[in-house]
């Protein structure tokens, strides 16, 4: 790819990383990452733990600060001062592996409050988006309720609605299934397959290949911070090209 | 031991004695929200990115906690007229209690801010809420849950610490029974007929915290 062809697909994308860098002390946790999203688009995160996946995915909502490098979310080139990020994370929802609702507000509140207090509307609006989605996720009826009165799968669907409340661009989904109950992971994923086929631009750390073979464009595989391969699902599990990726697989399909 | 009881003083002195107590009372509570003040503002300025501010709480903190505070009390009446800062008693041990009661409040409250999960941070910023409103939507009221005992004892001991204040003379009941002792020598019937309010009062208040407790902190936790 030449460079100016790089440049043009780079500013259509949805989020782009070019030769991002990220250290933790000493310790280089993300090595060289390039990676384009289209709007749209699906992309499953995987490999084995301690691979960057992700820190990768938390650099894009700047939890985790990156030292060289650049990315881009919608037009916005995320830098590290408060104006960008901010602008950043009103467009980037994220799920969290252990929910992380907030236990002191009930269902409806875990979802008006950042529509409230970070985009200004009035709490009638707010709460009229958050049934909606509420409802989307088939969780309507607990709106009353507090986090710790709903199962792990439930806490985790109230967790995808509350980050839908703010209308991101983009969801970024980190381990979405692995604190769950295998009997509630089911009900993750289906609302997670649903919000992919409204068009929702996804980026999914998950071990869930099963989801990753149904949704996803692409499949990138990880390895000591970097990105090994990657390829659309069928050639990703069919033809593995790298060793290490076929190493992982071996293991991770071998226990499911 | 032919001591005779007489209460008579202290019946006497009961309507004088009562309304002491109310004024300990009162000592006691905006001592206390001084304290919540100082309490939740120091924490934020212990973390603040500005370093100078971060010294100056952790060396407040320090300066009030290795001090002695009837000198401190002693500091504030005696010792800030001389820079033209003159209270009366009963304001000076108000703030007596609020900056020495705030003092203990800010390393109890910050230890309730750690103990909060950083993913509950995370989430808020994810959802684009500031810093500050993280922390005060977010982190604040589990916090606050989390070290309610520990903020409720201490409260108790700032209550009974406003019996110090009777050294500037500020109205309380310590200062009030020890006039009635002073004119009557009826040293045992005061101090037991004090002691027994004191008790009262503690107890009351650790009913107000229970009973505060109950109600805000009122959802469920696993």
């Amino acid at each position: 790819m030449t460079q100016a062809s790089m440049t043009t697909s780079a500013a259509q994308a949805m989020i782009a990383m070019e030769r991002v860098e990220k250290w933790y002390g000493a310790f280089q946790a993300l090595h060289d990452i390039n990676l384009s999203v289209r709007a749209g688009e699906k992309i499953v995160l995987c490999g084995p733990s301690g691979s960057g996946k992700s820190t990768l995915i938390r650099c894009i909502n700047h939890l985790e600060a990156y030292q060289k490098g650049e990315i881009r979310v919608g037009g916005t080139v995320l830098g590290h001062e408060s104006k960008t990020i901010d602008a950043v994370r009103r467009e980037v929802g994220m799920v969290f592996q252990q929910f992380n609702l907030f236990p002191h507000l009930t269902i409806l509140e875990n979802c008006t409050l950042a529509p409230i207090r970070s985009l200004g509307l009035s709490k009638a609006e707010a709460q009229g988006r958050a049934r909606k989605l509420l409802e989307r996720v088939k969780i309507a009826e607990q709106a009353e309720k507090y986090p710790a009165q709903l199962s792990g799968g439930q806490q985790q669907r109230v967790a995808i609605a509350r980050a839908l409340c703010m209308q991101p661009k983009v969801m970024l989904f980190d381990e979405p299934t692995s604190a769950l109950d295998p009997e509630m992971v089911k009900e993750v994923l289906d609302t997670m397959i649903t919000l992919a086929e409204e068009g929702m631009t996804m980026i999914c750390v998950t071990h869930e290949m099963g989801f990753a073979r149904q949704v996803a464009d692409r499949v990138i595989f990880m390895a000591s911070g970097a990105i090994v391969e990657e390829a659309p699902p069928a050639e990703f599990f069919t033809n593995p090209r790298h060793e290490r990726t076929r190493k992982f697989l071996g293991e991770i399909l071998g226990r499911h | 031991m032919n001591y005779t009881l007489d209460f008579t003083p202290v019946i006497e002195g009961l309507p004088n004695l009562l309304l002491a107590c109310l004024g300990t009372f009162l000592l006691a509570l905006c001592g206390m929200v001084l304290a919540i003040v100082i309490g939740i503002g120091g924490v934020i300025l212990r973390d603040s990115r500005f370093k100078p501010l971060r010294w100056l709480v952790i060396g407040f903190v320090e300066v009030i906690r290795n001090t002695p505070f009837l000198v401190q009390i002693f500091f504030i009446y005696f010792a800030l007229p001389l820079a033209g800062i003159r209270l009366d008693p009963t304001p000076t041990a108000i703030l007596a209690l609020g900056i020495n009661g705030g003092a203990y409040a800010i390393e109890i409250i910050r230890g309730g801010v750690q103990s909060i999960s950083k993913g509950q941070m995370e989430a808020g910023l994810a959802l684009g809420l500031h810093k500050a409103q993280v922390f005060r939507f977010i982190v604040l009221k589990p916090a606050l849950r989390a070290i309610f005992p520990s903020l409720t004892s201490q409260f108790v001991l700032l209550t009974l610490s406003t019996s110090i204040a009777s050294a500037i003379s500020a109205y309380e009941l310590t200062s009030v029974s020890q006039r009635i002792e002073s004119d009557s020598f009826r040293s045992f019937e005061v101090y037991f007929t004090v002691t027994l309010f004191y008790l009262v009062i503690s107890w009351l208040m650790m009913r107000i915290f229970a009973l505060f407790s109950a109600r805000y902190f009122n959802y469920p936790v696993k």
